[in-house]
């Protein structure tokens, strides 16, 4: 595996390639994924694609699943719709 | 338990609560037996579009009338109700619907329903999202959305707060004059509302109301992605086509960024189950509309039943008994009309000037 560049929330950073993109955001300590109607914070929980907590924006695409996409070069991905 | 109610409500659902909420305020002590929780039934498997509709002049009398007493209401609505006066768009696909539109505008401006007409690029404007090349639509900017079963609750809660008594779980086996037999004994009162919806046949035999599936699927949030209720100019002929299956397009924003899509309509008894097919239909009829719904992720689907009428109105009624009366019948209108039908129906039973004219809704 390689590490290659993606863009969270419009900063650049490094993630390690073929591993999800909830595990490289927690790997960065970004643990608050999105927020809540109520406005609270959300994160991963079951890191298996069944509770929908994780959900973020990839390359425009809102309510993507971050456990259930894998991190690719120059993938694009919002915490914060 | 009030020493000795007034009246006995049959039926909480968003109906009977704005009765016993009419009622109260009317210092009659009303007690109301509900099945299984309030709102349970076709309240909470609804849109809760409020909309002005002119199927008939009685329906915008009564349509009007109510989303009046609502306005009058709103300042001290709870925000669990999600009121948003987002306006109705009723959109146009070509010129002869545009000649509906314009005709529409003539008849709700007439009564003084606040309405507008949109061309093809003021629609565009208004909701990007909308496919190009439809012909305009008319804008009815007093429209708008609650949540149905929250709405229920409150006008409960409201005319709990006023003396009224609920018993929920109760299950209403026959009335009769003065009488009311449930599952948990005899209930007795001089005035007995029959306000189940599409089940007041059970207990008043005769009268023809049917259930209407209809189904509903609800998306993700996606803040922005339209800002009216909806509607195709042809969903009132989609209403009318009572004996096959028909669908419109009818697409709502609620207030957490969800969208709404709708509308089915069949009479499939009270078979609750996902009719597929027409689910598909519907749904590529909004995409017809709105072609980037296709894009967008569905988190739940469900059925209802709307309590159908022959002619489109709710029978707001005495029946045939002495004390004995009707509330039911609203189609898929409950939610906008509940509070003029207990305005109507309180006017009826205390025996004043009506709010309106009754004869169209007479049993």
């Amino acid at each position: 595996m390689s590490d290659v560049q993606i863009t969270v929330d419009g900063r650049s950073m490094r993630a390690e390639e073929g591993v999800t993109v909830a595990a490289a955001l927690v790997g960065a300590r970004i643990v608050a994924l999105r927020t809540s109607v109520q406005g609270e914070p959300r994160g991963p929980l079951c890191g298996m694609g069944t509770c929908f907590e994780c959900r973020v924006t990839i390359d425009g695409v809102q309510h993507q699943r971050a456990c259930m996409r894998l991190v690719a070069a120059g993938m694009v991905v919002d915490t914060r719709d | 338990m009030p020493d000795r109610a007034d009246v006995i409500v049959v039926g909480g659902g968003v109906v009977g609560a704005a009765i016993a909420y009419e009622l109260t305020r009317e210092k009659q002590k009303v007690l109301v037996l509900e099945r299984a929780f309030v709102g349970s039934g076709a309240t909470s498997a609804g849109m809760g579009h409020i909309v002005v509709m002119d199927d008939s002049d009685a329906q915008l009398a009564l349509t009007k009338y109510s989303r009046s007493v609502l306005d009058e209401m709103a300042a001290d609505m709870p925000s669990a109700c999600e009121r948003d006066v987002c306006g109705t768009l009723w959109v146009a696909e070509d010129g002869p619907q545009m000649e509906e539109v314009r005709a529409k505008q003539r008849r709700y401006a007439a009564l003084g329903v606040p309405c507008e007409i949109l061309d093809t690029h003021g629609l565009t404007l208004a909701e990007p999202n909308l496919r190009r090349g439809l012909a305009g639509a008319l804008r009815v900017p007093g429209d708008g959305v609650v949540y149905p079963p929250a709405l229920a609750r409150w006008l409960m809660d409201r005319a709990i707060e006023g003396g009224a008594e609920l018993r929920c779980g109760t299950d209403v086996m026959s009335i009769a004059s003065g009488v009311v037999t449930t599952d948990r004994g005899v209930f007795t009162a001089p005035n007995i509302i029959n306000a189940t919806g599409a089940f007041a046949p059970l207990l008043s035999p005769g009268v023809e109301i049917v259930p209407r599936k209809g189904h509903l699927v609800i998306t993700d949030r996606y803040a922005t992605f339209c800002h009216h209720q909806l509607v195709e100019l042809g969903y009132l002929a989609s209403a009318h086509t009572m004996n096959t299956e028909s669908v419109a397009f009818n697409v709502q924003p609620r207030r957490t960024g969800q969208l709404l899509i709708g509308s089915s309509r069949e009479l499939a008894g009270w078979d609750a189950s996902i009719n597929r097919s027409l689910v598909q239909r519907m749904l590529e009829r909004a995409v017809e509309f709105m072609p980037r719904l296709a894009q967008l992720s569905v988190i739940r689907t469900w059925t209802g039943f709307r309590p159908a009428t022959h002619n489109k109105l709710p029978f707001i009624s005495r029946l045939d008994r002495d004390g004995l009366w009707i509330a039911a019948g609203h189609e898929g209108l409950g939610i906008t009309t509940a509070l003029g039908s207990a305005r109507l129906l309180t006017d009826l039973i205390l025996g004043r000037e009506p709010c309106m004219d009754p004869a169209p809704f007479a049993l």
